[in-house]
């Protein structure tokens, strides 16, 4: 093989390598702007303080999630009707729903719930899906004293 | 790396690693499955569900490894030539595709006692059942031009393509409100209890090795397939003449 031979076969390679990267710089510039502008549409839900700052038709079927106020669940008479506040850390709002709720579905945790926003600014929800943080704990843990607890978790966040 | 572009040298490699991949991944893999099954402790909220964790997780991270795979092989097919890129990412769509059917499947049933659905289309989900789209139209892709002939650059630029969705998956719990919960695993952080977190790490070790091992055993079987071919080309046209 000449070395002009071997010049052009290096030449080639980069030439090939050059094209793939600014396709590549491209592409994942087209899909940062698409995912971009999806930002809004493409979320699961509605927390509290979107929904209230501009409220959806009471027609309109949304989803609203955020965390179940602790101490906030109340039944009714019924027995299968309860209301709780479901907050983001800014605003709250009032759930009301009929059911059978998730085993997920606690105070102090994740919730997700599916209606229409009534008129009186209470979430008629027809159905609750519960929504589990990123956070693992055995439950072992929960039967352990303050101190011990923090430093196990302590050691799990490093 | 074109120190394996003789697929002699590659073989005689893989001859060995093949089994021995297999064998450890499946006896690493099922052992910290059955450790994750009986022994580990029941979470605080979620109870004996949890225990789904260790198939549910390292099947999305080979899933999407798979992906990261044949978006490599491709890059190394389109711009170096490499005469084992093709072999090696056709080799990694079947094993991803099913890691990946796998962790919807499991993700599914985890989701009904949890969320309290079977289904949701939230960004999560629904960008992972993408993926296992992408692999059905690489598999189909890539065997027709290996049967029908064609350039081997066409399913390599879908592969290429294809990637663009990797970084979606493994984003979308952030920048989208999604019923999925955010990550656990971070940048050398944990939110996983060491309780959950090591039998779930060596599960995903035992099966990255079966991965690994699948791969080598489904390139073995590819390059045969070649040289068989080969041998009946050359075999007809000796007869012909």
């Amino acid at each position: 093989m000449t070395a002009a031979n071997k010049n052009k076969r290096f030449k080639a390679k980069h030439q090939r390598l050059v094209l793939v990267v600014v396709a590549l710089i491209a592409l994942i510039g087209a899909g940062l702007l698409a995912t971009w502008a999806l930002r809004n549409q493409a979320s699961y839900f509605y927390v509290p303080s979107e929904m209230l700052e501009a409220p959806p038709a009471p027609d309109r079927a949304v989803r609203l999630g955020g965390m179940v106020q602790t101490g906030s669940i109340k039944t009714d008479d019924d027995g299968v009707t309860i209301h709780f506040l479901v907050g983001d850390g800014k605003e709250t709002v009032p759930v009301a729903f009929s059911g059978i709720v998730p085993a997920l579905f606690v105070e102090g945790s994740g919730v997700v719930a599916e209606g229409h926003l009534r008129r009186d600014g209470t979430f008629q929800a027809d159905n609750l899906l519960a929504k589990h943080d990123e956070n693992y704990m055995p439950r072992e843990l929960e039967n352990m004293t303050e101190t011990e607890v923090k430093q196990t978790v302590a050691e799990t966040y490093q | 790396m074109h120190g394996f572009a003789n697929p002699k040298r590659f073989l005689s490699l893989a001859r060995w690693l093949t089994p021995l991949l297999l064998v450890a991944g499946l006896i690493i893999a099922f052992g910290a499955l059955a450790y994750g099954l009986l022994v580990a402790p029941t979470d605080r909220l979620m109870g004996e569900t949890v225990r789904i964790l260790y198939l549910h997780v390292p099947a999305a991270w080979l899933g999407m490894g798979g992906w990261t795979t044949i978006a490599i092989a491709s890059l190394a097919e389109l711009v170096w030539r490499h005469p084992l890129a093709t072999i090696a990412a056709r080799a990694a769509a079947v094993p991803g595709a099913v890691f990946t059917a796998i962790c919807l499947i499991t993700g599914s049933i985890w989701g009904r006692p949890t969320w309290g659905t079977w289904w949701v289309w939230d960004g999560r989900l629904t960008s992972m059942l993408v993926l296992l789209f992408l692999y059905f139209g690489y598999i189909a892709l890539s065997g027709a031009v290996s049967r029908e002939g064609g350039s081997s650059r066409i399913p390599a630029i879908f592969g290429l393509v294809g990637a663009i969705n990797i970084p979606i998956i493994n984003r979308s719990v952030v920048w989208w409100n999604s019923l999925h919960q955010p990550p656990s695993i971070t940048m050398g952080k944990s939110a996983i209890d060491p309780a959950f977190l090591w039998p779930l790490l060596i599960a995903a070790l035992g099966f990255s090795l079966l991965f690994g091992g699948v791969v080598l055993a489904r390139m073995r079987a590819l390059l045969a397939d070649i040289q068989a071919e080969a041998r009946l080309r050359r075999k007809a046209l000796a007869e012909g003449l």
